[in-house]
């Protein structure tokens, strides 16, 4: 029971970052923009959130305030990932370059940034960035008086850091963003079929765009919480390290809803911590590793498969939008 | 839409739209081409103006460590092998649209088949290479098959398929490493044992043979992508699948053949290096190969003659940036970041070559 409790806050605590990237790129390609930026957009997130962090501890010193910090690391993480959203949005909607390759020069390039940054940090602090133990308890679990002591409930539901609630509440709204709200409605007629939008007066060019750019920015989120978060406020050289592209098989795993992504992120977070809870005898650890890179080839054999039609990837997806060739 | 000139005010016209050009002159194109590469370069320069350096110096240094003497050259050949083999295989694959990814992967299996060959086989000496080299390519392109496979029976994604074999092939070499196929005579950080001479590649002109390979490998995708069926074939899929299918072509075969071809050449790029750079297996060994050649087939616009310049180009970007990280305390990555750049600004330029902007009228 104890070991389950273990693992199961774990598995959440592993199912974020890939929430986050799962969500940004739902959002994404819900706007027809198939974007595989994801990884790069991660990595601009963690590196960028946590040089905000540290940058504000050097500025402040002492005094600085754990909160804030933390405000900062969300917010600017959140603007990288939107910056990458933006520059795909240039190429691909303005500019009209391929969805794919466009996507992979993102990756590319927000890979080679984030290590970059997260370099230049660790060159700045003499050798090694790390955020101070402030930050750290700002993204460290809640102790929420009255509900977090609770047994079990309480450390099931209320133990986790603001991150977690964070994405679980972005997942909410989106369910509702796409399902309820009259905007949800016309992205999603912009991403299934745009020449018809653009005829009822829908703005696309704008619906990709924000799409694309909030989209990124969740991505972007992703990132913040596996450097400040996963790898406790300091850069580890190439942190993100696929869980970007695990999270854009994941979309299709969870056939582009925001509800089944949940479930989804928890299936492969729990898959993810696996070796550490279920350890069996002369198993080598990389037999663990890949189990969510297996897991995922098996989920996208499956899938395509069984085609279905209502769980389908939005139909302009992956195609760009000539108004002039309409 | 309603020509400019005719209206007499222009209410509902707007300000500027977009036409598209007839065709633009192979003089005008390559000047556009060239001027976005400078436009990323001059992006370059002022990230590291922001960072206080002298964009200037960096750019002159990373010049001299990439070609500046002998040494620095023939590294800089070295490091441009790996990506040009790479870059062919990956083009082969992207002119069908069929987008391999999974490069990385291809390389390391190619690697690790002739790894095994050249550490535990026993061929003698004169042979050792032979095999070492028909085992990295069948591996590669078996590995490359897969996702082909599942591609042309269920029209499985293969970009993810592909990337995720990357990973599965990197978590296999580690095990390698760490596990059965670990030196025990080597003390501290796990590593498997340098290869015997008989499995090394011989060096012309200071560099191993590979560049040879290479530009032989240049030639023959040449031709065979301009002058056989197979490459027509090719092409065809590439611009459409229903056309491919009308015009009587078995796609799903063309799949299986070019991917195989794909991954197999890739392989070749992993017996290259540890046969002729690295003389052991680790789990280094790509270097990022695999994701930066797809930049160099992108850049020359798959096509093979062309990745000769662009993988010397990149590779002097690579190099230069790991002259200038001593010199100025710049992280290497920064090659990766020009490198994005470089991409970016490549394709955004297209959209010039295609289309012209028209901007409306005064009205008198």
């Amino acid at each position: 029971m104890e070991q389950l409790i273990f693992f199961i806050t774990a598995a959440v605590v592993a199912a974020t970052p890939l929430l986050f990237g799962t969500l940004g790129e739902i959002l994404t390609e819900k706007s027809g923009n198939l974007n595989l930026g994801v990884e790069g957009m991660m990595f601009m997130g963690a590196a960028v959130g946590l040089s905000a962090s540290f940058l504000y501890e050097q500025a402040v010193g002492a005094g600085a305030s754990g909160f804030l910090s933390a405000v900062l690391a969300v917010v600017f993480g959140f603007l990288a990932g939107v910056l990458g959203g933006l520059i795909y949005s240039v190429l691909t909607v303005t500019l009209r370059a391929n969805q794919v390759v466009s996507g992979l020069a993102l990756t590319i390039m927000g890979v080679g940034m984030g290590n970059f940054i997260g370099e230049l940090l660790g060159l700045r602090a003499g050798g090694f960035a790390s955020v101070s133990d402030v930050t750290r308890s700002a993204f460290s679990g809640a102790r929420i008086p009255g509900l977090s002591g609770m047994p079990v409930i309480g450390r099931l539901l209320f133990s986790f850091d603001f991150m977690v609630y964070m994405v679980i509440a972005a997942a909410v709204l989106m369910i509702w963003f796409l399902n309820k709200s009259r905007m949800g409605l016309h992205l999603r007629a912009v991403g299934e079929d745009p020449a018809t939008a653009d005829a009822d007066g829908i703005n696309v060019t704008r619906y990709k765009y924000l799409a694309t750019c909030i989209g990124g920015g969740i991505c972007g989120l992703g990132g913040v919480y596996i450097s400040m978060v996963r790898s406790s406020g300091t850069w580890i050289h190439n942190c993100v390290g696929g869980l970007g592209w695990i999270s854009v098989a994941l979309v299709i795993c969870a056939a582009w809803s925001p509800a089944r992504a949940i479930l989804g992120a928890l299936l492969f977070g729990g898959l993810s911590v696996l070796r550490f809870y279920l350890p069996i005898q002369d198993v080598p650890a990389q037999v663990y590793n890949i189990i969510p890179f297996l897991a995922t080839v098996l989920i996208l054999i499956f899938t395509s498969v069984r085609q279905s039609k209502e769980r389908h990837q939005p139909a302009s997806c992956g195609v760009n939008y000539f108004r002039e060739e309409r | 839409m309603s020509k400019p000139g005719v209206k007499t005010s222009h209410a509902g016209t707007p300000f500027v739209w977009i036409v598209k050009r007839d065709s633009v002159s192979r003089k005008q194109a390559y000047l556009v081409r060239a001027a976005a590469i400078l436009g990323a370069l001059m992006l370059g320069a002022a990230l590291f103006l922001a960072m206080g350096h002298n964009p200037i110096m960096i750019y002159r240094d990373m010049l001299t460590g990439s070609l500046g003497r002998t040494l620095a050259r023939t590294e800089t050949v070295r490091i441009a092998i790996p990506l040009l083999v790479t870059a062919l295989g990956i083009g082969l694959a992207f002119k069908m649209r069929f987008w391999n990814i999974g490069a990385e992967g291809q390389i390391i299996m190619g690697a690790t088949a002739a790894s095994y060959f050249a550490l535990f086989s026993g061929v003698p000496g004169p042979y050792l290479l032979f095999v070492m080299f028909f085992a990295a390519i069948a591996a590669g392109g078996l590995w490359g098959l897969i996702p082909a496979v599942f591609k042309s029976k269920w029209n499985t994604n293969e970009t993810l398929f592909t990337l995720m074999l990357n990973y599965i092939a990197l978590e296999f070499v580690r095990y390698l490493q760490f596990g059965p196929w670990r030196d025990p005579r080597l003390r501290g950080f796990p590593s498997i044992a340098m290869f015997d001479q008989a499995a090394r590649l011989p060096r012309v002109f200071g560099v191993h043979i590979g560049w040879i390979f290479a530009l032989i490998l240049v030639a023959i995708v040449y031709i065979y992508m301009k002058k056989t069926r197979h490459g027509y074939e090719i092409t065809v899929v590439g611009e459409s699948i229903p056309t491919a299918r009308y015009a009587g072509i078995n796609v799903g075969r063309v799949f299986l053949r070019t991917m195989f071809l794909s991954g197999a050449i890739c392989g070749l790029t992993g017996f290259l290096i540890v046969s002729g750079a690295n003389f052991t297996l680790s789990e280094m060994v790509t270097g990022g190969v695999g994701f930066t050649a797809i930049t160099v087939a992108w850049l020359s616009r798959l096509n093979p003659a062309v990745m000769i310049i662009f993988s010397l180009f990149i590779a002097m970007l690579q190099r230069g940036a790991n002259a200038v990280q001593t010199t100025f305390r710049i992280p290497s990555s920064a090659a990766d970041i020009l490198i994005g750049f470089i991409l970016f600004f490549i394709l955004g330029c297209e959209f010039f070559l295609n289309y012209k902007l028209v901007f409306r009228k005064k009205v008198k």
